[in-house]
């Protein structure tokens, strides 16, 4: 029987990491994540999670070791944010290359400069390219759940890649939130142990992370490729699978009252649930809005984004981190390229919001819509609530 | 019939190009990468084996009577051998040579 609990959400990240029995944590703690570290290593030390937590000296060093980990047959677990998750970046597109199923928290922190703390997704798309399955959670509940999804869907064996959860720093990891935590045996039916497709053991010998040469790279990047474009069909399996479980729906793009909606939202994560008490408002002033929440980045959800538009006039693409000098935020030219091809199709506006920790409201959520209802701003791309 | 020194398709790509089988580097023939080779001159080798410690390929091997050689399927060129040789025995050649 779950039960529900008032906790921070970092706490109850680590305790979702402490429900899905795993061996190895190697974490270096950076604000926002910290939290996760701290508690995870007191769970270990408390003796209540048989898991080695690994303090090294880097977050360059926290993946290698999480890779090493892997190899060997564990189950490994590991957090970051911003200039961590950067200084991690040489070793991300080899985790997803070398197929280790890590389960990685992202704490979304601007990167510098100028040197910021606070929330937006400038850290997650700077390392988008590097082959990781990545969620995004709209509030605790959510990162909790996909914690504990995040390694049954990279540990399938048609799937075997890193999985990274995307969760606002500040505006969710340090907020308080009642959260429904599944119990151990439920966890251990979802989650049953990690049966490694090779590991590092001397009586199978096995090389790897082994050289590329030309005549073989464009074959591996293309092995890669189709694993992660496949991976989508194991991810909604997997939600399906939670839904059952334990009621709580998960698709690759969820639809707020997009039913008959004339001009809609797109989010991704903790905004997601401000943008809709805006829908909600303009809807009782009869402007018909509705609203997008891409919960699923990687994988792109292709067909899931051309059915979620269908009758839309306009999408008001709301995006948290600069594409500098390039076609607009990387959430909206990638949903624009997306739907290049469809003949009917919505106009497409680009706002950036939520930068460095900039507050966003519900006012300025209605705002933007209304904006938008034209189908077309001033600028290509308009850094939304800019002074000057 | 020879064993293939790499997958014809992206299918056969193992999981992660993780190899199974122990030693199959040697499959892979870096000579190719060549574009130049070194030539003995035996009357002027002492058969002191400077060549043959220095190649970082390890394919300089000593023959019957003592003297070295190369086995070109791996070695790359690179002229160390030439290099270290001090009394001037190996000369680079070009490949076309």
């Amino acid at each position: 029987m779950s039960k529900r609990v008032g906790m921070e959400v970092t706490t109850a990240c680590a305790e979702a990491a402490a429900l899905c029995r795993i061996d190895v944590a190697s974490v270096y703690p950076i604000t926002p994540q910290s939290h996760i570290a701290e508690h995870l290593s007191e769970i270990v030390n408390d003796g209540r999670l048989d898991a080695s937590f690994m303090t090294v000296e880097s977050e360059h060093s926290a993946l290698s070791a999480a890779m090493g980990a892997s190899a060997t047959g564990a189950r490994v677990f590991t957090a970051t944010a911003s200039q961590g998750l950067l200084f991690m970046s040489e070793i991300l597109p080899i985790t997803s290359a070398m197929r280790f199923p890590v389960v990685m928290i992202i704490a979304n922190r601007a990167i510098s400069g100028p040197i910021n703390i606070w929330n937006d997704h400038s850290d997650i798309m700077h390392t988008r390219d590097t082959g990781w399955i990545s969620f995004f959670a709209d509030n605790g509940q959510e990162v909790v759940d996909m914690t504990i999804q995040a390694f049954k869907v990279g540990e399938n064996r048609n799937v075997m890649l890193p999985v990274n959860v995307n969760v606002d720093g500040f505006q969710l990891t340090h907020t308080v939130e009642p959260i429904l935590f599944p119990d151990q045996e439920e966890v251990d039916r979802f989650l049953p142990e990690y049966v490694p497709y090779a590991t590092l053991h001397p009586d199978r010998p096995v090389s790897m992370g082994t050289l590329g040469v030309p005549e073989i790279y464009a074959e591996a990047q293309k092995a890669k490729d189709v694993a992660i474009v496949n991976s989508i069909k194991v991810v909604k399996e997997v939600w399906k699978e939670w839904e059952k479980l334990f009621g709580r729906k998960y698709e690759p793009i969820q639809s707020y009252r997009t039913k008959d909606a004339d001009v809609a939202l797109v989010t991704m994560g903790s905004m997601g649930e401000t943008a809709e008490i805006a829908v909600d408002a303009l809807r009782k002033q009869g402007v018909k809005a509705g609203l997008l929440k891409i919960k699923l980045w990687r994988p792109f959800p292709f067909a899931e984004l051309k059915k979620a538009v269908k009758g839309i006039r306009v999408l008001a693409v709301t995006d948290r981190a600069c594409s500098f000098g390039g076609p607009g935020g990387p959430v909206f030219s990638e949903i624009r390229s997306a739907l290049y091809e469809e003949s009917v199709r919505p106009a497409i506006v680009n706002y950036l919001i939520g930068l460095g920790g900039r507050d966003v409201q519900v006012e300025d959520f209605m705002e933007m819509v209304r904006k938008a209802a034209k189908g077309k701003l001033s600028e290509p791309y308009e850094f939304y609530g800019v002074r000057g | 019939m020879t064993e293939k020194k790499w997958p014809e398709t992206w299918q056969e790509v193992n999981p992660g190009c993780m190899v199974f089988r122990p030693g199959s580097a040697a499959a892979y023939h870096t000579g190719s990468w060549r574009a130049m080779r070194p030539i003995w001159d035996n009357v002027k080798c002492i058969k002191c084996g400077v060549c043959y410690i220095y190649c970082p390929e390890g394919c300089v091997t000593e023959d019957a009577d003592g003297f070295f050689e190369v086995n070109l399927d791996y070695c790359k060129g690179c002229g160390i051998c030439a290099h270290e040789c001090w009394p001037s025995a190996i000369k680079m050649v070009n490949e076309e040579e």
